[in-house]
């Protein structure tokens, strides 16, 4: 601790004695807060520290850029950056149009409604993501419910192809990424005084124009954070596309382990993986930045 | 907030807005209601709603060794998780709210920053770092790399409940003699108990239902049951994944009810 001769100064005859209470009991708190970061830093920060450093070694063991430049060299991995992208963009647009409507109606609700509906948001939340994913397979695969139900009616002859493809990994994650933007955007909805609304209605604001130019601009910070947090999650998901993907659509994280698992090239899954760390550190700082807010918020929720 | 916000626009107006709310709840809700009544199919095919009910997937799971044990690894995981991340959570979120401790910012991103970086990135990482220690395929590996993943949830959790906490009960208990322990535990601790239950509950389901880490750092006899399930649903469709769904949904349940119920005491 450095001394700060300004604030405690020579005078006051127990500065020095304060100074050292005041250290012990930082140094006290620190040591409250130590067994979570050792845990961070061994789990965490190490193993991620190390794989950055093999990234930047090709294989025979030489100081090189070539796990980098593999990204913007090879076919295949630009093909798996576009999917992931494609694939994070239609799920967080996805997830935003459905889930605003959803969020308004809740955050209009009177109290008592609210919390049962949300019950309809939070149980998906907390239910393992395999189980939504094997349920989604149940009733979208080749003989899964819809189609046999589309058969039955007679509106299809022939099944669609719903699972192990893109559409497959579309639908599962926007239900899985879904309370992820609802569970913000809903809380930031609920801070909107209402008493903004009645005021543009009273000056003869009809409800459409109260919407768009009133409670729709004061919601835009709790959507941005849905989305940025959406955005990130579906860059590095895994499960579903593994899933639901039916082989056929590989996403960046796939991509991470195909090529440490079955190629061992931890170099280049490595160099993937510094990558998404990358990209998802920038957006959300981008986002803060932008925004001032914290899109972390989203846990506190939940 | 009042009730009823009570805006000049009737109910009947916004009907088409509950009708697009209801229409996405119901994709929210509708996996779980669909797999909760074929786990009592009693035929292979999948059917919704089943022609015949039995329990053969029940008795499928409960008979099968290997989901018996993968079930008892992953209760084992997840108990030592709640055991050691509740603790460690609950103390730096003492630490962080008593606005003493210095670099409290930066501190806080340390300790909820799994939750932010590529769970991927965190399986690849602890695999790599665990086959130099030799802790792939053991319980302490998995419990250390699941206690990782709790702890931010734990922190987060408590940090809340403090908010509703008045630090200066303790100073007083301190300033009357009691030490710094006496004074959380008696004090302190009473009055947050509900937000550090509420805690644990997150810690316990989040290990019960990690997959991506437990994916590369368990196996052979420390298989965890998401491990197990996801190698399931790669090869075919078995409708015991759907009892043991089932299962799982009502863990969730019940976990959730819980901690609502915690939550409201306080």
């Amino acid at each position: 601790m450095s001394v700060r001769p300004a604030e405690f100064g020579s005078h006051g005859l127990n500065a020095g004695a304060l100074r050292a209470d005041a250290r012990r009991e930082s140094l006290g708190l620190l040591g409250l807060c130590s067994p979570g970061l050792a845990l961070v830093g061994i789990i965490i920060v190490l193993p991620i520290g190390w794989l950055f450093w093999l990234s930047l070694f090709d294989e025979s063991g030489q100081l090189s850029g070539a796990n980098y430049a593999r990204f913007v060299e090879q076919a295949s991995y630009i093909r798996t950056f576009i999917t992931t992208f494609e694939v994070a963009f239609l799920v967080t647009g996805l997830c935003g149009l459905i889930g605003y409507p959803l969020a308004y109606m809740l955050s209009q609700l009177p109290r008592r409604a609210a919390s049962i509906c949300l019950i309809f948001v939070v149980l998906p939340f907390w239910t393992s993501v395999l189980v939504r994913t094997y349920a989604w397979l149940v009733i979208l695969q080749r003989k899964g419910l819809v189609n046999t139900w589309l058969i039955d009616l007679g509106l299809i002859s022939q099944p669609l192809p719903l699972a192990h493809n893109f559409a497959g990994v579309i639908i599962g994650m926007t239900h899985i990424m879904l309370p992820f933007l609802v569970l913000p955007l809903y809380a930031s909805m609920k801070t909107i005084d209402a008493d903004y609304l009645r005021a543009a209605m009273n000056l003869g604001a009809p409800p459409t124009a109260t919407f768009w130019q009133v409670f729709f601009p004061l919601s835009l910070p709790g959507l941005a954070a849905g989305v940025v947090i959406v955005f990130i999650l579906c860059l590095g998901f895994f499960v579903t596309p593994a899933l639901m993907g039916g082989g056929k659509v590989i996403m960046w994280a796939m991509r991470m382990e195909q090529t440490t698992s079955l190629y061992s090239n931890w170099g280049a899954g490595s160099a993937l993986g510094v990558v998404l760390l990358a990209v998802t550190l920038g957006l959300l700082g981008l986002f803060r930045w932008l925004l001032g807010a914290r899109a972390a918020n989203v846990w506190g929720a939940r | 907030m009042n009730d009823d916000i009570g805006l000049p626009i009737s109910h009947w107006r916004r009907l088409w807005l509950y009708g697009v709310g209801a229409l996405v709840l119901l994709f929210l809700i509708v996996p779980s209601l669909i797999i909760v009544p074929m786990s009592f199919s009693g035929s292979t095919l999948l059917q919704f709603p089943p022609e015949s009910w039995s329990l053969r997937w029940y008795e499928a799971y409960f008979q099968s060794i290997e989901w018996r044990d993968a079930t008892v690894v992953s209760l084992k995981a997840a108990v030592l998780t709640t055991v050691f991340a509740t603790p460690i959570g609950t103390a730096a979120a003492y630490a962080l709210n008593s606005g003493a401790l210095r670099l409290a910012g930066f501190i806080n991103v340390v300790l909820t920053a799994s939750l932010i970086i590529p769970v991927i990135l965190i399986g690849i990482g602890t695999f790599f770092l665990y086959a130099r220690l030799g802790l792939n395929n053991t319980l302490t590996g998995l419990v250390l790399a699941h206690t990782v993943q709790a702890v931010p949830l734990v922190v987060l959790t408590v940090l809340s409940g403090f908010r509703s906490y008045d630090m200066n009960q303790e100073r007083v208990a301190r300033s009357l003699g009691a030490g710094r322990f006496a004074a959380f535990w008696q004090v302190t601790m009473p009055q947050i108990r509900f937000s550090i239950v509420s805690g644990a509950l997150f810690a316990f389901i989040t290990s019960f239902d990690e997959v991506v880490v437990s994916l590369f750092i368990s196996g052979g006899e420390t298989t965890t049951l998401t491990r197990r399930m996801f190698s399931a649903l790669r090869d075919q469709i078995d409708p015991t994944i759907a009892a043991i769904s089932t299962c799982l949904i009502v863990l969730s349940i019940v976990l959730l009810s819980a901690a609502q119920l915690f939550g409201r005491r306080r």
